[in-house]
């Protein structure tokens, strides 16, 4: 996988996510426990918006002076006894993991939750080699179990509900119990226990990297990313370049602006905190230990007007809000960032000829700027997104031009648009009813009526009125 | 006090009642309203669909027509709205950068305006009706004005104000959204439709025609009796 997830064009799937009835109702119930939750724990810390503030001076400040940071996070990670990385690009990341699970001639390789290998694909790079990934996540083991791309960046299968999870273990593992959520969890557990004690290789992204001290900090609520990073002998963990935060301090901060925003939590049930090898006098971590840094087109982000881009925690409350995501669903956003961060960061990661349509997936109702606990305001972003796909990508339609280059016209001259106010509804005229609403509109006006009336224009303008009693009182004062 | 009217094109063209009823409302509060002519457009369709150029077309005439203005007042959450952006939109700008600022500066959507510059929340009006409110997106989360509209809808006589569930989302029209991507604008004004008759009331009200004119032209075709009216129209009956 990559960022770009599938082959079908943007209305096939939007189509697709609005028909699927089953994705719709688990999203929207989904979106409406986290909704509550996000306000509930905001209200419970008092003065979210100062917190808000912090967390963005922090991201703001860490993303300024990432060069530094990042140097200061290989210098102390190498003085760990681990290794440091910088991968330029999703192959050399994944060349470089497939030459470690080379020379441990290992056998299985267990993950915890990372979207970072999902954008570089790096499933496939070690299945390549002919060995065995586990995801130990439980949603993101589901997905992979029933060969699906996650939907969402923080519960991966949350377009799935229970009946069909149990379906899916039925199939794939002979699971023979009920859809009860206890029953699948321990069935879960029970199953990916033998992969955590056999593994050779345990692979984790990582939400926050602390520069300081090079900790690498999870999020988790099963506990999957301790198994993961104590049990196998070789520990790898893949970072996209901005998850990092100067010291232990400010981790905190943003640990709890994750936790609570993402999924109405005062924090996790686990947050692990592990890094580097085990050194000659310490009696525990791994013989091993690889950070992999990706840049995959991140630092061409760093000092463009997207660079707040970059300060995002990946909590997804911008995509629990969103009411376009809970419409269409997390595939029909075709990239494995969906929702409006997706939307943001997917065009500027992957290019605009594949994601064009991405930026105009939103009636711009600004949501998720709201919900956004680092004040990254996306909704503008996906304002300048439509001005580049515009202005420089020249990838608007020749129709859409047209109409705006008239709109100009029209609302910069005043002598033009008085008699638009006069022209209007004789225009529209032969679609008008007698009520006075248009049911069946012509050309741009088609989209609309579709679905809903449109009303025709008033017989007199405002403006003719306001004149005309401007007079009447003029008049009356003679 | 001397306010200039920026109407809207779509109250001036398809609303026209709304216009009237907000220069009564004004004038009873004792304000002067005049209007000037040359005013057209905001610029947001253009400035939303991502053409700079065109749109900023639009908002130099609106900046040459309300230059001498002391206040301007608008009824809508998301004209109003966009008048606020415009600094934003002309920093360093050495021609328009001060007029930008100028009109941001003294621009106010009109219940805004009564309550905050004008200390009224009560206007004196009677209305009969079981009445839910829709806060639309601009208004709140652009303007940032949330409670200004419930404190005069609250004073007014014989409104029962029932609360909108999920009251927040966005009804789907989204200016050219609603064309552009009219399968979600569909099946987000049909869930609007449905929040706003499970409250049961007689009216829906709001503070910006564009959502007004999407939900009602939605609940209309969907043959629901609910009446989707303008906040003036409540605050100017007697």
């Amino acid at each position: 996988m990559s960022v770009k997830i599938g082959e079908a064009p943007y209305n096939e799937r939007i189509t697709k996510g609005i028909e699927n009835d089953f994705m719709r109702e688990a999203v929207s119930s989904a979106q409406g426990r986290f909704r509550a939750g996000r306000l509930s724990q905001a209200e419970e810390l008092g003065n979210w918006e100062d917190w808000r503030r912090l967390g963005e001076e922090i991201r703001t400040h860490t993303i300024e002076n990432i060069d530094f940071y990042l140097q200061q996070l290989s210098d102390a990670v190498s003085n760990k006894g681990g290794n440091v990385y910088f991968a330029e690009t999703a192959e050399e990341a994944n060349h470089y993991i497939q030459n470690v699970v080379k020379k441990k001639n290992a056998r299985k390789v267990v993950k915890a939750k990372s979207m970072v290998t999902e954008e570089i694909g790096l499933n496939k790079a070690i299945k390549d080699l002919g060995v065995e990934v586990v995801e130990s996540d439980l949603g993101e083991w589901i997905l992979q179990l029933d060969e699906e791309a996650p939907s969402h960046i923080v519960t991966p299968a949350l377009h799935k509900n229970k009946e069909q999870i149990r379906d899916i273990f039925a199939k794939k593992r002979g699971y023979d119990k009920s859809d009860d959520p206890e029953e699948l969890a321990a069935f879960a557990r029970k199953e990916l226990r033998k992969d955590f004690l056999s593994a050779d290789v345990g692979i984790t992204g990582c939400n926050f990297a602390i520069a300081e001290s090079g900790a690498i900090t999870l999020v988790t609520n099963e506990g999957n990313a301790e198994m993961v990073t104590t049990l196998p002998d070789t520990v790898i963990t893949v970072m996209g370049m901005e998850r990092i935060v100067p010291t232990w301090e400010e981790m905190e901060v943003l640990v709890s602006l994750l936790t609570r925003s993402a999924v109405g939590q005062k924090l996790t049930s686990y947050i692990t905190t592990y890094g580097g090898a085990r050194l000659e006098d310490e009696v525990d971590g791994p013989d091993d230990y690889h950070l992999v840094i990706v840049d995959n087109g991140r630092s061409k982000i760093l000092g463009t007007e997207f660079q707040a881009a970059l300060h995002c925690i990946r909590c997804a409350s911008c995509i629990n809000v969103c009411p376009v995501y809970r419409h269409v669903g997390g595939h029909a956003y075709n990239s494995i960032y969906p929702g409006p961060i997706g939307a943001v960061i997917t065009p500027l990661l992957d290019g605009y000829d594949d994601h064009k349509e991405l930026p105009y997936a939103s009636s711009l109702c600004g949501a998720c700027t709201e919900a956004c606990p680092v004040k990254i305001p996306l909704h503008e972003m996906l304002i300048r997104h439509r001005q580049i796909i515009v202005e420089r990508e020249n990838k608007a339609p020749m129709t859409e031009k047209i109409l705006m280059n008239g709109f100009a016209k029209w609302s910069s001259s005043p002598a033009a648009y008085k008699i638009s106010t006069k022209l209007a509804r004789p225009a529209l005229i032969p679609w008008i009813k007698d009520e006075d609403m248009i049911e069946n509109g012509p050309g741009p006006l088609k989209g609309w009526t579709d679905v809903r009336d449109f009303p025709a224009p008033s017989k007199k303008s405002f403006r003719a009125w306001f004149k005309e009693r401007e007079s009447e009182q003029h008049e009356r004062s003679k | 006090m001397k306010v200039s009217l920026f109407i809207t094109c779509l109250s001036d063209m398809f609303f026209t009642d709304v216009g009237k009823n907000t220069v009564e409302i004004l004038e009873r509060a004792g304000c002067a309203v005049d209007f000037p002519a040359s005013q057209t457009c905001c610029g947001q369709p253009a400035f939303n669909s991502g053409y700079l150029k065109e749109a900023k077309q639009s908002m130099k005439q609106m900046m040459r027509s309300f230059r001498d203005s002391e206040y301007v007042v608008g009824p809508s959450g998301s004209c109003i709205g966009m008048l606020k952006e415009y600094p934003k939109i002309f920093a360093g700008d050495k021609e328009w950068e001060e007029d930008a600022r100028d009109l941001a500066n003294k621009s106010y959507e009109l219940t805004q305006f009564l309550v905050d510059v004008l200390g009224i929340t009560d206007v004196g009006s009677t209305f009969k009706g079981r009445v839910t409110y829709h806060p639309s997106c601009h208004m709140t989360r652009i303007l940032g004005v949330k409670d200004q509209p419930r404190k005069l809808l609250q004073n007014v006589k014989g409104v029962e104000l029932i609360e909108l569930p999920v009251a927040e989302d966005c009804c789907g029209f989204g200016g050219t959204f609603s064309v552009k991507n009219p399968d979600i604008s569909r099946e987000m004004v049909k869930e609007k439709s449905r929040h706003v008759s499970e409250t049961g009331a007689d009216y829906l009200v709001g503070g910006d025609m564009g959502c007004l004119m999407n939900i009602g032209g939605r609940m209309r075709r969907e043959g629901k009796q609910v009446e989707v009216i303008h906040i003036t129209e409540i605050l100017n009956t007697h």
